[in-house]
């Protein structure tokens, strides 16, 4: 992807909505750049933590941009506590993103928790293909309303049983049914889904995530290990062909 | 005003990107113009490319970060092929780090630097030294001073040596690496730590030590450049936990000529030009019109 729209800038908080407990949504309004699967390095505090957090792009809007995250330690923690008015800053648009004009026929788009996040903005990019959805959580169900009106059928799946299936989304699937599948989840979900995959010789392509320093694919600490080598997940990824990778 | 001079070569401020966190200047010169930097020291470099260490290669502390990245870096002959010829468009000063894993790496990669348009070679000594169980080059003075001595001999760029905060004795190391030939010292590399998962029970790093780096070590590294300017005659380039002009001119005041920022640079992309901005804002504040006239001065 281009790097000429790549920018740090100082923001303000819209809107930060609870989604459940651990699920916090953050809306900055303002001109944003980035393509489905791209993120941005989020830094609501001065020193400490000492990194920014990168977090997918959940929706852009021409007025607006969205980010989905979960509570998981303290940069998240204190995401979490934002205001309207916060100040925030952005480095991005970030990353390689899903290639949607390779994106067509019957397309399936697997996603796990927070990993549903990102597949919002794809799921509502994706004119040119059928796309049927499978997402699955744990107990608390989200992103599901706003892909509903864009996909052919969504199948949720939750490990409680509260909602939809009860088990994982990998129960639900078969590649065999697709052009292609696009995955965003836990690792260990995306390694079965890419397993699924290349077994019936489906094309796949899943979004990593790693610990990440500069972002912008400086520092090289959040390689990928793949068949044609190390790679930067935040700049060469996060998007990967899922034959490619290796667990 | 900001302009320093190390072995006849001319910065047009203090400030350079340190080596591991910067890539070769490509990624961050798309956020902000690199070329206002005073120099940028680039990945460190290995005679042959290296694919780096499996497993995960950063782990974030108090006030800092631990790094296991295991010098993954496209090898001399690509740099000087492909990453040169861009760093070389930059107008700012191209310092080349170099590892290496035995005498004869350095020397090889030293030579084929020394043909190279870089302007400076800065010689990386913290790497484990394959002959020696994989003990680091620059724990042991005398280990160093025959790297330096051998690597001298061949070198036709000026040498800076960058020291481990790991040597035995830092001041002695730096005595002995200029004594070998070096024309100037830099300091400090990254502190030898470790992190424990408790859950599995195993070190969070898989070659279980790793590299510390950040405001956690500033104090530290002040005190070694502190004591290591006293102790020689060559221009002294401060790094360790830099994050603001403030401490950047805590280090000149200490003894250093110029300093790095690294680890800084993952708080705020263009820190550099903050700590450029802070040192010109500082010296205006305090009628100094020379660096000269503050380094070293206490």
């Amino acid at each position: 992807m281009e790097n000429s729209k790549l920018a740090y800038t100082k923001e303000n908080v819209y809107e930060n909505v609870r989604i459940n407990d651990s699920t916090f949504k953050i809306v900055i309004k303002g001109k944003f750049e980035g393509t489905p699967g791209q993120f941005y390095m989020l830094r609501a505090w001065a020193g400490e933590p000492l990194l920014s957090r990168p977090i997918s792009i959940h929706n852009l809007y021409g007025d607006r941009i969205e980010f989905m995250y979960q509570v998981v330690g303290e940069g998240t923690g204190i995401l979490k506590k934002l205001k309207p008015g916060d100040e925030i800053e952005l480095t991005g648009p970030l990353g390689n993103g899903f290639d949607v004009s390779v994106i067509k026929g019957k397309v399936a788009v697997v996603a796990g928790g927070i990993g549903t996040a990102p597949m919002s903005y794809l799921v509502k990019s994706l004119e040119g293909a059928e796309v049927t959805a499978y997402y699955g959580f744990r107990d608390q169900v989200y992103c599901l309303d706003e892909i509903k009106d864009s996909v052919k059928e969504l199948n949720v799946s939750t490990e409680d049983g509260s909602t939809g299936h009860k088990g994982y989304v990998t129960d639900m699937l078969d590649p065999g049914l697709y052009d292609m599948v696009l995955c965003c989840g836990p690792e260990v979900m995306m390694k079965k889904v890419v397993d699924m995959c290349l077994a019936k010789n489906v094309d796949i392509y899943v979004s990593m995530e790693k610990h990440m320093a500069c972002g912008i694919g400086a520092c090289l600490v959040c390689t990928c290990r793949t068949r044609s080598g190390n790679k930067r997940t935040c700049k060469d990824g996060p998007v990967f062909r899922g034959a490619d990778l290796i667990f | 005003m900001l302009k320093v001079e190390i072995c006849g070569i001319e910065f047009k401020n203090p400030v350079i990107a340190a080596s591991g966190t910067f890539g070769f200047g490509e990624e961050y010169g798309n956020i902000y113009d690199v070329s206002k930097l005073g120099g940028i020291s680039s990945k460190g470099l290995t005679l042959n490319p290296k694919e780096g260490n499996n497993g995960l290669r950063v782990f974030e502390t108090r006030a800092g970060m631990m790094n296991s990245v295991g010098l993954q870096n496209p090898g001399v002959d690509g740099f000087i092929k492909n990453e040169l010829v861009k760093m070389k468009e930059l107008d700012t000063v191209v310092i080349a780090n170099l590892g290496g894993g035995t005498m004869e790496e350095y020397l090889k990669g030293v030579e084929k630097l020394s043909n190279s348009e870089v302007d400076m070679i800065e010689l990386n000594i913290s790497c484990p030294n394959v002959k020696s169980g994989g003990m680091a080059f620059g724990i042991k003075s005398d280990v160093a001073y025959e790297v330096v001595s051998e690597v001298k001999k061949i070198c036709r760029k000026p040498l800076i040596v960058k020291l481990s905060p790991n040597a035995e004795d830092i001041v002695d190391m730096a005595f002995k690496c200029c004594e070998a030939g070096a024309d100037s010292i830099s300091l400090v590399n990254t502190f030898k730590a470790m992190a424990i998962d408790i859950n599995r029970r195993k070190p969070v790093f898989e070659n279980i030590t790793a590299g510390l780096s950040g405001p956690a070590i500033k104090p530290v590294a002040l005190r070694m450049v502190y004591e290591v300017a006293k102790a020689v005659d060559v221009p002294v380039i401060g790094l360790g936990g830099i994050v603001s002009a403030k401490d950047a001119i805590e280090f000149i005041m200490a003894g250093a000529t110029a300093v790095q920022v690294g680890t800084a640079n993952f708080m705020k992309p263009d820190i550099c030009l903050d700590i450029i901005e802070g040192i010109e804002e500082f010296m205006k504040k305090e009628n100094i019109r020379d660096l000269k006239e503050i380094t070293g001065c206490i």
